[in-house]
């Protein structure tokens, strides 16, 4: 046995580190329109190739080309437009408020805005998603009032959580948002049972789980694709690949497999990876998922290519471990930008009308930031009430939690 | 009036919640086509068909993941793990998820599920058939735990378990599906059609969650016990001529106060006795409550009785179980104290 070598450990990292030159040379971008679009009823085996490609609609002189191009009217893609800006501008200001201490905690979708806006357009009323921290864009793109979400990360007296979650733990079920949790993953496998639950019921309702590169990781990840694949529940699973799960690369969590989606592919699960960048690209192959699911075909799993531009959230600090400059050599972009770009092309956009719609934004979210703030910041003003710690633990409060109540002095 | 066994009595509750709400449904590890390893939803498949009833993946955290996820539908899965010991991987989604969603949404979702689970030892499980993790569940708010002791409470029980709001676990003491196994296991135990709380209801009616009930009248000691036992306790009672009042917990999460204030304040005394290990079992919170609330009437020390603090033997099964020659001798030295 004296031949036989030592054994070492593989450690993955990432190409580059602080310092380094930012290379995204790996990241392989098909050209634009360059990816087949499949029938909806095709069986995974069949698309491998869309697990290891990417899905692209917009090219680089912003034209909209290709099989998975055409879907949106002029005014869909304007509305798609302003509910990124809105998005953006929203973090702009929620994380300002955080730095001003008006809320202890913030997290921002800087460069990933397609993603959740694009996505929820593709959805129906009725329908159930079950988000992480960084899909807000689903409530934006669903018109939910920027000020209830506002309440909700201030703390404040209308607060519709009561002060009980950190910000942008957001819940509305009339909005088709799951709760969230705070938890990783677990509402991945959350959402695989409800469209079973609607499947049980012959109901027309469809779910998305929703989940992010480094948390695939986790058993739950896996749970939920053994139970989405077994009864072909009616769910499309989102993975967000931002490259970043806080300080660590998303080789960590990928190993030596190909892609994200390409986990979907030994489950029987079709599988594709779409630029998520590219508002045209997410909304398309979203409306291809929701049709399979909506048909009874089965759950789809979509891996998002995008990037992470901002921090992990306001505790974090990326310059500890990446390039400053590696969100600019991003290969794929900005994705309000290269919508602009696109209304332009198509003579519906222009320099000055969005400038004057940034304009417009800024002041509707700040008109709801005044609203917000009447009610109250986390640290002054009105607040949730020390009884509300103890409401709702159970429908109907026992007698030990009301005992505490009163010894509370409440 | 049918006599039952526990195994058909709570085959019964979900048989019976079935048929009055098309939004339950039951799903486990082999609890389809085949109905259970302990038998408990044989037929229901047949009957309600297989969207109902079926067969789940070996994977807890799935099973309670997507049984939430139903919940939040408007569904009302009544989940069965096979074995308690098997729940870990599902702690997480128990946890943090089911006990909080209504909390942390303030009332926008819901999780009205039960987590029917066996548990307890007595039938040569080894370390992972055989546990009770009761406490691991009390220590969390948001859920409520119940552990019956019979065929009737765990019909009535589980019915109301299905019908609350909230999440409930349901441990039900696997030695005692079949008769009131009394901790005497070198003797046959009395099969559950002898026994009156064998006699079971064909139809549907609840025990509220949340009331303890006196399964002996005494004067001398408070026995506080659950499950498994409670039959033990009341062997113990027999044994040592000890006029022992001997209360079955049945909801621990809520807990039933006043009725164990009540009776340690007319005895004095006070022996708790569950199958799980001892340190930072349920007992210590029991004991807590009746010094907190009773401290003046005490004549003596509180005494526990427990499982040792060690995984749970196979070949030592029997030194293991704190059966009634142990509750005895706790009962002595009570009253001695």
């Amino acid at each position: 046995m004296t031949d036989v070598p030592h054994l070492s450990l593989h450690v993955p990292e990432p190409a580059v580190r602080p310092g380094g030159q930012p290379d995204f040379s790996n990241v392989k971008i098909p050209k634009a329109g360059s990816v087949p679009r499949p029938p909806v009823d095709v069986a995974s085996e069949e698309i491998r190739d869309l697990a290891y490609s990417i899905i692209r609609v917009l090219n680089r002189d912003g034209e909209a080309v290709g099989p998975w191009a055409g879907l949106l009217s002029d005014e869909e893609l304007l509305t798609g437009l302003r509910n990124m800006m809105k998005l953006r501008a929203f973090d702009a200001r929620m994380l300002m408020a955080q730095r001003q201490g008006k809320t202890s905690f913030y997290m921002q979708h800087l460069g990933e805005e397609a993603v959740s806006c694009a996505f929820r357009k593709a959805l129906v009323k009725g329908d159930m998603n079950f988000p992480t921290y960084r899909q807000a864009g689903l409530l934006i793109a669903d018109d939910y009032p920027m000020v209830e979400m506002m309440n909700q990360i201030y703390s404040n007296e209308a607060d519709p959580l009561r002060g009980r979650q950190l910000p942008i733990m957001y819940s509305s079920k009339e909005h088709g948002f799951f709760t969230i949790s705070g938890n990783l993953a677990t509402q991945y496998v959350q959402a695989v049972g409800w469209a079973m639950a609607s499947a049980i019921k012959n109901d027309t309702k469809i779910a998305a789980a929703w989940i992010g590169d480094g948390s695939t990781a986790e058993s739950d990840f896996h749970s939920a694709l053994v139970f989405a694949s077994t009864y072909k529940a009616p769910v499309i699973l989102n993975i967000v690949n931002n490259q970043w799960a806080i300080s660590t690369f998303q080789g960590i969590a990928r190993g030596g497999s190909g892609t994200f989606a390409a986990r979907g592919l030994g489950f029987g699960i079709p599988a594709l990876r779409v630029d998520g960048n590219d508002y045209l690209a997410v909304y398309a192959v979203a409306k291809w998922a929701a049709e399979r699911a909506r048909r009874n075909l089965g759950p789809t799993l979509i891996e998002y290519v995008t990037y992470r531009v901002g921090a992990h959230s306001t505790s974090d600090d990326p310059s500890a471990y990446r390039p400053k400059t590696e969100s600019e050599a991003w290969p794929l972009g900005d994705p309000v930008l290269r919508l602009k770009k696109h209304l332009i092309v198509r003579g519906v956009w222009s320099e000055e009308r969005h400038a004057q719609a940034e304009a417009e934004i800024l002041d509707e979210v700040i008109q709801a930031q005044k609203e917000a703030e009447s009610h109250g910041t986390l640290h002054a003003g009105g607040r949730p009430s020390v009884r509300d710690i103890f409401e709702g633990v159970y429908a109907e409060m026992p007698a030990h939690i009301r005992r505490q109540r009163q010894k509370a002095g409440y | 009036m049918a006599r039952m066994t526990m195994i058909e009595a709570v085959r019964s509750a979900m048989d019976v919640s079935m048929g009055r709400d098309d939004d339950v449904v039951v799903f486990g590890e082999d609890v389809g086509y085949f109905g259970g390893v302990f038998r408990c939803t044989q037929g229901l498949q047949a009957k309600y068909g297989k969207t109902r009833c079926f067969d789940a993946p070996i994977n807890e955290s799935g099973i309670l993941g997507t049984a939430i996820g139903m919940a939040a539908y408007g569904l009302k899965p009544c989940i069965e793990i096979q074995f308690a010991d098997y729940m870990y991987p599902a702690y997480d989604q128990i946890t943090q998820e089911a006990a909080r969603i209504r909390y942390r949404s303030n009332g926008d979702f819901t999780c009205p599920i039960v987590v029917r689970m066996p548990t307890g030892g007595g039938i040569f499980g080894g370390q992972t058939h055989s546990q009770s993790p009761e406490a691991l569940f009390t220590h969390v708010c948001g859920l409520k735990v119940i552990v019956p002791s019979n065929p009737y409470d765990a019909k009535g029980l589980l019915i109301a378990a299905i019908e609350d709001p909230d999440p409930v676990m349901f441990l039900e003491p696997k030695r005692l599906y079949n008769g009131p196994f009394d901790g005497h296991h070198e003797k046959p135990v009395t099969p559950w059609s002898k026994h009156e709380l064998g006699e079971v209801p064909d139809g549907h009616y609840t025990i509220p969650i949340g009331k303890a009930e006196v399964r002996r009248q005494g004067e001398a000691v408070t026995v506080i016990a659950y499950g498994t036992m409670v039959h033990v306790a009341l062997a113990a009672a027999e044994e040592t001529g000890i006029d022992a009042e001997v209360i079955d917990l049945r909801s621990l999460l809520p807990l039933d106060l006043d009725t164990i204030v009540q009776s340690v304040k007319k005895t004095g005394r006070c022996v708790v006795v569950h199958e799980a290990t001892l340190t930072s079992g349920f007992g210590g919170e029991v004991v807590s409550l009746v010094q907190e609330h009773c401290f003046y009437h005490l004549e003596a020390p509180i005494v526990r009785v427990t499982g040792w603090d060690t995984p749970y033997p196979h070949a030592q099964e029997w030194d293991y179980f704190p059966g009634p020659a142990r509750v005895g001798r706790a009962l002595r030295e009570v009253m001695e104290g």
